[in-house]
């Protein structure tokens, strides 16, 4: 254990204490939790059983349960369409009125974000692996299985134990077509797939203030691909700004303490940083985007898609990159906005056109190609070009098929060069 | 659970990953039977033939990394491993033990006090393992009461309905 009496909290333990009514916690203490909000998809459907088994009839609180399913809408296969009807026959059963269902869908983590389902100080759980993104709002959030979402929803809470912290200490101003997806490959590169794993990882200093709520979204998003519990950047004025008029309960924010202890301090300056690209077969695999580009790696697929990286930000980026342009003659250009509302906004915007009009596909909300078990598979040996978060062998279709991984922009100008390539030329 | 967990040990090393304890090709299996056939069939061949219920294991650092099925300690508790003792674990490794009534304990230094065959006596209250060959012993900070509450139940599952049963008979354990 690092902290000792008479020191400060770290973000992390600071709301995992107000969540177990602790006046102070300590790295490795276990302590229980009550949740503010739970969060369940697809994966949800394994929590039914556990549920009755526990034999709960009720849930602790319907106000603070959301069902947004996401990785297969609308059903692609008969096995996806069970799953949905299992959670909507759970809801319905159980009185669960926020139900995104199809129609109403998005991606799980940028309902909660749009919908201001997570406010700061939150203790937040899901049953997906990603929700740390929403540690953007300056809360707690994480990943938790489908057994103990059972005792979530029986409970209000759960066991945790709080985890020791990994402080991102960011200054420097990015130059021109240089994102906060680059930072965080960057920051991937440094601390690798298991430097933060069980820890939270705390994003700080002047570069992350200047972030908007999406950037802070993405960022957050990839502190999974660390191994982490959570991501989290302190909440200011955007963070209130953001969640004005949505946020579905009362914010409680909290900060570190001054004198809070880290186990580790990683500290990075953007200025002259490239853009950055994750090479295969994992997110930490980083290198600049320049010295990839002079490899000529021809692509076969693009996706801009994602919780990481398909908000309406990222697609007006895209969009103004790919205007005038077309896709590459043989490469195949996925575009999935993360969310219903995101994908009403690109119409009205003429995004979807401009688009369309290149030659890309502009798909339904949804995971899409992201996982390799919906859509927009890979077959063996084809290379894509990716605004997602992990580029595991077999991630989006064939275990050979090799994924780069990349900002919105960077993904356009791959889909137009047909290989991956430095954008900022072309911006 | 007991307080005092005895048990013929045997050792394993640094990352033993959760293919190492189940293969993936076992994912789609769910009858406990069938999983314990398959138990550390890569990471401890001889294992699944020659266990017998109670004994312990010990490892070394980051015991139940990677994937995070939560088939590893299903297969363990069905083949009747006694309890886990390793110098540190995978986090969702140790949740999904604990959350299935499989004890898991953290002890640092653990791994180098044990040889395979010695037996570990675990005094869970205390927070001591101790190799009663050599006498050698480790201290560990005793799990929360919380945690030892689910263990005691035998899992989250049989914890939550008892903690429903005793809270409001209406709306707790259906009849
Ligand atoms: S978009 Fe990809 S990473 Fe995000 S929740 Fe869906 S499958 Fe997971």
């Amino acid at each position: 254990m690092t902290g000792s009496p008479g020191h400060g909290m770290t973000l992390a333990e600071k709301v995992l204490a107000r969540a177990s009514g602790e006046e102070r916690v300590v790295p490795g203490q276990i302590v229980d939790g009550r949740v503010d909000l739970a969060m369940m998809h697809e994966q949800g459907a394994q929590t039914v059983a556990p549920f009755h088994q526990m034999g709960a009839e009720r849930v602790w609180d319907p106000d603070r349960v959301v069902i947004a399913i996401d990785h297969w809408v609308p059903a692609p296969t008969e096995g996806a369409a069970v799953l949905h009807r299992i959670l909507r026959k759970f809801a319905a059963e159980t009185g669960l009125p926020h139900f995104y269902d199809v129609g109403n869908h998005g991606i799980c983590h940028q309902i909660l974000a749009e919908n201001g389902w997570v406010v700061p100080g939150d203790l937040a759980v899901g049953t997906d692996s990603h929700t740390n993104t929403l540690g953007a709002m300056g809360a707690v959030a994480a990943g938790i299985g489908p057994t103990e979402m059972a005792a979530v929803l029986a409970l209000g809470s759960l066991w945790l134990k709080v985890p020791s912290t990994v402080q991102v200490r960011v200054r420097g101003s990015f130059g021109p077509g240089v994102t906060a997806k680059d930072l965080v490959l960057r920051v991937l590169g440094e601390i690798r797939t298991t430097g933060a794993t069980y820890k939270s990882v705390e994003f700080t200093g002047p570069t992350i203030a200047s972030l908007s709520m999406p950037e802070r979204l993405t960022i957050c998003n990839m502190t999974t691909e660390m191994g982490a519990k959570c991501g989290m950047v302190a909440p200011d004025d955007k963070t209130y700004e953001y969640l004005r008029g949505t946020a579905k309960h009362a914010m409680h924010p909290l900060w570190a303490d001054a004198d809070a202890v880290y186990e580790r301090v990683v500290d990075v300056n953007v200025d002259e940083m490239p853009p950055m690209v994750a090479c295969p077969y994992s997110p930490d695999n980083v290198r600049p985007l320049p010295e990839v580009a002079r490899e000529h790696v021809k692509v076969d697929q693009v996706f801009l898609g994602s919780c990481t990286n398909a908000r309406i930000e990222d697609l007006r980026e895209g969009a103004a990159l790919m205007k005038g342009h077309k896709v590459a003659p043989g490469v195949r250009f996925i575009v999935s906005p993360a969310s219903t509302r995101i994908y009403e906004q690109c119409l009205k915007e003429g995004i979807i056109e401009t688009f369309t009009e290149a030659g890309a596909v502009f798909t339904n909300s949804s995971c899409s190609a992201c996982f390799g078990g919906n859509m927009g598979l890979l077959a063996p040996d084809e290379v894509c070009a990716s605004s997602s978060n992990r580029n595991f062998p077999g991630r989006m279709g064939a275990k050979q098929a090799r994924i780069y991984l990349m900002s919105p922009a960077a993904t356009v100008a791959a889909a137009i060069a047909g290989e991956v390539t430095d954008h900022r030329p072309m911006l | 659970m007991q307080d005092v967990i005895e048990g013929r040990v045997w050792t394993l090393g640094a990352d033993v990953d959760t293919d190492g304890i189940i293969s993936g090709k076992y994912l789609t299996v769910i009858d406990p039977e069938e999983l314990k056939k398959h138990v550390f069939e890569i990471a401890l061949p001889e294992f699944a033939s020659q266990a017998q219920a109670g004994d312990v294991l010990v490892a070394g650092v980051n015991f139940g990394c990677g994937s995070s099925r939560e088939h590893a300690p299903a297969a363990m508790k069905a083949i009747g491993v006694g309890a886990v003792v390793a110098d540190s674990f995978a986090r969702i490794f140790f949740r999904n033990a604990i959350n299935l009534g499989l004890p898991v304990i953290e002890v640092p230094g653990v791994r180098a006090i044990f040889e395979k065959g010695d037996v570990a006596r675990i005094e869970m209250g205390q927070g001591r393992v101790t190799n009663e060959r050599t006498g050698a012993s480790v201290r560990f900070p005793p799990l929360p009461p919380h945690l030892l509450r689910i263990l005691e139940a035998g899992g989250l599952v049989e914890h939550v309905r008892r903690e429903l049963a005793g809270r409001a008979p209406s709306a707790g354990a259906k009849t």
